[in-house]
């Protein structure tokens, strides 16, 4: 699915190595290749979104070494070695994971295109053990813009899932 | 087990179902414009003019050329030919008028005008050359400021097809307002806006061995998308597919065919590769955007408020080029009963883009003045704002003269202030606190057109009992997949897994282009005629098969569930869909079916989408922060055909609302003639942190005019009147009437 190949590449490009959703790549990247255009262009990664290229809408939002980040402010070459999960590791259909799950049940979403942002923001959300309130998890999420205005079903769905893994915690204690 | 599978397969028109497109779109399967690929694919960069008006005297293209990997830089000075006459460049909701011509000449219309586009191998080789494109200008005196020129403002001479003028006034306003013991006469204004969906625009043509073309574009309408591609560039329907599977966001902005569309097909074309132009966010504010109006409203009422004069005049902006028009001022002389009305409505032209369609375009604009006003005029009459609007209660149409095909307004303003609290009310401004916070409930009405436009949807049945249904409408985020499955689902009693909606794709079933609220109604009555012919024709052919139970019935003797056909008589006399298929020796049957708006009901009843919103917020006088806490948005539009993506229609509407009415403002430098805050850190949209609690009420409204399935769509009501209801609410904590929105910090401090 590549559009870019290597031979399309200037000189300045550079190796470098990515875990992308648990494949190791082995990449030729030009120092000025965003993270988030190396996803789209070269890898075919299309579900992480360029809304703004600014880092003001939360779009690209993806999980770097397992911490959400902007991946339209990254440059990729100095991401050398780290593991990237997108949308598509997250899970597939058939498969997805419950944060996935929670968007669908919940109408967290309406044309799809902050989704999968707002989604790897979420699960990291969950992770980061911060948020235990709906004030909280507005808070937050407030880095993912969504112009439909899925806010409220935004909020339903993270909190069923913070409800789900805190009765899993309590559960293994 | 059984049960639960059962109970899957009932049919589901009116439960709350879970968009069918969801998996795709929670896992980045859903591909839009910009996310399509080819071997030879080239990345196209638009370079943005720099003045508002004028001439380009020169335009340098050497340096951009010399960076490795660039192809060509279009200029008007190499552009390839395209068509002469306007009439090619006019899509299906053109208003009167020039449309803009990407490098057509050297002279600049408005700021941001694109005067080269760059194409490259790479993205990042275009937007570097892009950079380095040089161009000189001839600049000429321009006005983009509204207040300049509403002096000079003009009843359009030609009227923009849809849209209906002011009606003629009726009664004599002047004199009724002059003697009304009761009088508000104001002037309200709302920002610029732009629609800013959070997908950019983008085009991706994809150009096969011999020439064909399929584009996939950021369109609300693909058939629309088409007929503009083959017009100006002068190609055969049947060499052009356009696709739109999946639009992240439109609000309207996707309606007519945008500029990166024609550089697309015009870079194709002319280099014979297949090629992409994505717009940047800044770029995205060079398009088009909600008109700035200035309006006029004077209400005059007896001592109770009962209305004797409404006068509503509207001075809305438009470009040189085109008169783009919308309804803003005829709201004022449907919603309430009133015998003594004027109605008027007018451009004046600035040196911008044309405006376009936004969310309930016109009425956010028309009804938020008139909403406002009659807040003023319950102060004023000293009644209650609600009681005010039931005073004034409108049971048929006096602009037309027409009754309503069904108006439960009445149960939207019950049921919304009884789950808002509205009783517990206390009318004085500023009489309510939260500890350092006053708080403020105000109320709105909210009301839409109702209608469905021409469409048509074919359904088609496989060997395998799978149901197709497809029509070429959008989904910018409505749910019309779900709706269209959903509607099959019905007609055959499937399960809704067994159904596939198709739509986004110029090669099916004709259909207009998605919006003004129609698609759902439009395009789920089409399914259903669609359905009703097949069931016939598998009627037919099941008649036909060896030992059919079916010889001695007509068709109203069969029911169709799970997958068979069936005496409704004898359930148990049945046969499987697929081997009805099968006996005809054929893959798959299909029929064709459409839905048109019934001339006959038109002449004389009018249909409206109406709702009560009521509001609470939270103001810090100190820091002049407002805080919507609690919304109630009590909605009548009929049958509601999916709940659960209804649900999210109007809260959508709601949030846009909120932004609308606290925080969305574009920013003109009058002196460059240029919008400045062209970014999403500057123009400021509502985030999760804004928004609350948001309650929305469907109230019953049995309706069998409208459209066949009995729907009215949902897609625009929930903006309309909701700003209205806001600024009432910061007027009751307030006691300040701030009638020019948005509401920000400074005018609370003011």
């Amino acid at each position: 699915m590549s559009s870019q190949d290597a031979q399309s590449l200037s000189p300045a490009a550079v190796p470098i190595r990515l875990t992308i959703n648990g494949t190791e790549r082995r990449l030729q990247v030009e120092p000025w290749t965003t993270l988030l255009d190396l996803l789209r262009e070269q890898e075919g990664l299309t579900g992480s979104k360029k809304g703004c290229d600014h880092g003001q809408c939360g779009a690209c939002t993806v999980l770097i070494d397992g911490k959400r980040a902007n991946s339209c402010l990254v440059l990729a070459v100095v991401k050398d070695g780290a593991e990237i999960t997108t949308i598509e590791g997250l899970g597939q259909p058939g498969n997805l994971h419950p944060m996935q799950e929670a968007f669908i049940e919940h109408d967290a979403f309406q044309c799809g295109y902050c989704t999968p942002g707002q989604i790897c923001s979420a699960v990291a959300l969950v992770q980061e053990g911060r948020a235990h309130t709906r004030e909280e998890i507005r808070e937050y999420m407030s880095g993912n813009i969504c112009r439909c205005g899925a806010y409220t079903n935004i909020v339903d769905a993270i909190e069923d899932v913070l409800g789900q893994s805190s009765t899993l915690r309590e559960a293994a204690e | 087990m059984a049960d639960t599978a059962t109970l899957i397969g009932r049919p589901s028109i009116g439960q709350p179902t879970r968009r069918v497109d969801g998996p795709l779109k929670v896992s980045g399967g859903a591909r839009y414009a910009g996310e399509y690929f080819a071997d030879d694919l080239l990345h196209g960069y638009v370079v943005s003019g720099s003045i508002a008006k004028g001439r380009i005297l020169s335009i340098d293209t050497s340096a951009a050329m010399a960076i490795p990997g660039v192809v060509e830089v279009f200029t008007h000075e190499n552009r390839p030919r395209t068509a002469w006459f306007d009439s090619k460049y006019q899509d299906q909701v053109a208003p009167p008028g020039s449309p803009f011509r990407p490098l057509y000449g050297d002279g600049i219309l408005y700021s941001g005008q694109p005067i080269a586009l760059v194409v490259a191998e790479s993205f990042e080789a275009a937007r570097d050359a892009a950079a380095l494109v040089k161009a000189t200008y001839a600049p000429e005196e321009h006005i983009t400021d509204l207040d300049a020129v509403k002096g000079q403002s003009y009843v359009p001479p030609k009227k923009r097809s849809g849209i209906a003028p002011p009606p003629e006034p009726r009664g004599d306003a002047e004199a009724a307002f002059a003697k009304a013991p009761v009088k508000v006469h104001e002037t309200y204004r709302v920002a610029v806006e732009h629609h800013n969906p959070m997908e950019p625009f983008a085009t991706t043509v994809v150009r096969d061995a011999g020439g064909k073309l399929t584009i996939y574009d950021k369109t609300q309408g693909s058939q629309n998308a088409q007929a503009y591609v083959t017009g100006v560039f002068g190609l055969n329907q049947s060499d052009v597919t356009v696709v739109n599977a999946f639009v992240g966001g439109a609000f309207g902005i996707g309606l007519r065919p945008q500029h990166q569309l024609f550089l697309a097909v015009m870079a194709a074309q002319a280099l014979e590769r297949s090629v992409r132009v994505v717009l940047t966010r800044d770029q995205m504010f060079t398009l088009s955007y909600r008109p700035e109006t200035i309006q006029t409203l004077s209400l005059g009422s007896a001592p109770g408020g009962k209305l004797d004069a409404i006068m509503h005049h509207a001075v809305a902006g438009t470009s040189h080029f085109e008169d783009y028009q919308e309804v803003v001022v005829n709201w004022a002389g449907l919603l309430y009963g009133c015998d003594n009305v004027k109605l008027s409505y007018e451009l004046a032209k600035i040196d911008t883009y044309t405006p376009s369609d936004m969310r309930a375009p016109g009425a956010t604009l028309g009804v938020f003045a008139l909403e406002s006003a009659m807040d003023e005029l319950a102060y004023a009459a000293g009644v209650d704002p609600l009681q005010l609007r039931l005073t004034n209660y409108a049971d048929f149409d006096q602009n037309e003269d027409k009754k309503f095909t069904s108006k439960a307004l009445i149960s939207c303003y019950e049921q919304g202030a009884e789950r808002f609290g509205w009783s517990k009310r206390s009318a004085e401004p500023r009489s309510m606190r939260d500890g350092h916070e006053l708080v403020g409930w105000g109320m709105a009405t909210g009301v839409w057109e109702a209608k469905i436009n021409k469409t048509a949807a074919r359904a088609s049945l496989t060997e395998t009992g799978h149901l197709e249904v497809s029509s070429a409408t959008s989904d910018i985020g409505t749910g019309t997949y779900t709706v269209m499955a959903l509607t099959g689902a019905d007609a055959f009693g499937l399960p809704i897994e067994h159904v596939t909606a198709r739509l986004g794709d110029s090669s099916l079933p004709t259909a207009p282009v998605e919006g003004g609220s129609w698609a759902a109604a439009s395009t789920s009555s089409a399914v259903v005629d669609a359905c009703d012919k097949l069931k016939q024709a598998l009627f037919k052919q099941a008649q036909s098969m060896p030992d059919s139970p079916f010889g001695n019935v007509d068709f109203d003797g069969v029911a169709f569930r799970d997958g068979r056909m069936m005496l409704a008589a004898d359930e148990g006399s049945s046969v499987k869909l697929g081997e009805i298929v099968r006996s005809a020796r054929q893959h798959r049957m299909e029929a064709e079916g459409s839905a048109a708006p019934d001339s006959a009901t038109q002449k004389e009843y009018v249909s409206y989408t109406h709702s009560a919103i009521f509001v609470e917020v939270k103001v810090d006088e100190e820091l002049g922060v407002v805080r919507v806490t609690r919304i109630v948005n009590a909605v009548a539009a009929g049958k509601i055909l999916n709940p659960k993506a209804a649900r999210s229609q109007i809260l959508g509407g709601v949030v846009m609302a909120m932004g609308a009415a606290l925080e969305e403002e574009t920013f003109a430098d009058h002196n460059l003639g240029r919008f400045m805050n062209h970014n999403f850190a500057e123009y400021h949209v509502p985030v999760n942190a804004d928004v609350q609690d948001i309650d929305v009420i469907f109230v019953e409204e049995p309706d069998d005019k409208t459209s066949p399935i009995g729907a009215k769509g949902i897609g625009e009501i929930g903006i309309v009147g909701t700003t209205a209801a806001i600024a009432n609410a910061v007027y009751h904590a307030t006691g300040k009437r701030i009638r020019d929105l948005p509401i920000t910090i400074d005018k609370i401090l003011a």
